[in-house]
């Protein structure tokens, strides 16, 4: 089980929900995929198109829980405030602090991260802030008492994969509350590298929605993330230089 | 009556006295929405109540695709 929060999920995999073909792709897509938990981020409305369908209403979302990301926010500020407003919708607690320092990487602001983690916390929601994947900032967010801590594999949308398994090791080792791959990861491999890690999750959204095939991919997640972390329990063997012969040395001589 | 509404200028009619009825006047009313006036945010149980008026500044927000 996963545990965040006073929250419990059997599945791993956390979906995204922006940038699928069309809503029909994604309602399979995310069905297929086993989530429980689906991010999404809060934007204006257009009032004058006010009759377009929402991805909401295509979706039956009372079999998810909602994870609003605070997506566009660049202060700690911006962010509470997004946070708060996707609360009053009164569908959801959660929230995935995210702070943009840069625009060209999409890394997070660490200082900013931490600053809106912490008023959110202090706010009573269930905190789960993207961050970079530094042990010490980790660290101090847990201490703070976010609810999980999300550092990404590589930056957002890139698909490059685990490219800082060392440091996400670090993490995953040093933080008590549960540790989700968020970002960069693009291949099914890459999602059970994260668990292998020992990862307690994975949020990923392009890697299915920009697939050739979003439903094939979303079920592709599924199982590699499931076999990452039976995997992960399961205990792999030490690497070795050389060889050990794994059938037996005795009884070889047919002479 | 005049709003800024989303940033933009809009005249809605005089019957709109309440958040209630400018999200009915927008046709808004049947979708999951965050209202923000003035900077404050209005819970759902008290758009019925809460009164608009001249010039107020009105956020709707809603949720949109996103990782």
């Amino acid at each position: 089980m996963l545990k965040i929060g006073g929250y419990e999920f059997s599945s791993r995999l956390l979906l995204g929900t922006g940038k699928y073909p069309d809503f029909d792709i994604q309602r399979k897509a995310v069905d297929v995929s086993g989530t429980e938990i689906l991010t999404f981020s809060v934007r204006r409305m257009n009032i004058f198109e006010a009759g377009q369908p929402n991805f909401l209403e295509n979706l039956d979302i009372t079999k998810y829980t909602l994870l609003p990301n605070t997506a566009g926010a660049k202060t700690a500020e911006e962010a509470v405030r997004i946070a708060k407003l996707a609360k009053a919708s009164g569908l959801c607690d959660m929230v995935k602090v995210e702070v943009i320092g840069c625009l060209k990487t999409l890394l997070p602001d660490p200082v900013e991260t931490l600053k809106a983690s912490e008023e959110l916390v202090k706010e009573g929601f269930t905190v789960l802030p993207y961050t970079s994947d530094d042990v010490l900032l980790a660290r101090r967010l847990e201490e703070l008492g976010c609810h999980a801590i999300m550092p990404g594999a590589s930056p957002i949308g890139s698909g490059q994969g685990i490219i800082n398994p060392l440091n996400l090791s670090f993490i995953i080792e040093q933080c008590q509350v549960p540790v989700i791959v968020d970002a960069g990861i693009g291949t099914p491999s890459d999602a059970a590298i994260a668990m292998e890690l020992g990862a307690a999750g994975v949020l990923l959204n392009t890697a299915v929605s920009g697939a050739k095939d979003p439903v094939k991919m979303a079920e592709a997640m599924k199982f590699s993330i499931e076999a990452g972390r039976l995997g992960f329990e399961a205990g792999r063997i030490p690497q070795k230089r050389y060889a050990t012969a794994s059938s037996p040395v005795e009884g070889m001589s047919f002479n | 009556m005049k709003l800024v509404v989303n940033g933009e200028r809009v005249v809605v009619p005089n019957t709109v006295e309440t958040v209630t009825e400018l999200l009915r006047h927008f046709e808004l009313n049947q979708k999951v929405i965050i209202v923000e006036l003035n900077a404050e945010i209005v819970g759902k149980e008290k758009h019925a109540e809460t009164l608009i008026s001249f010039g107020d500044k009105i956020e709707l927000v809603h949720f949109v695709g996103g990782g």
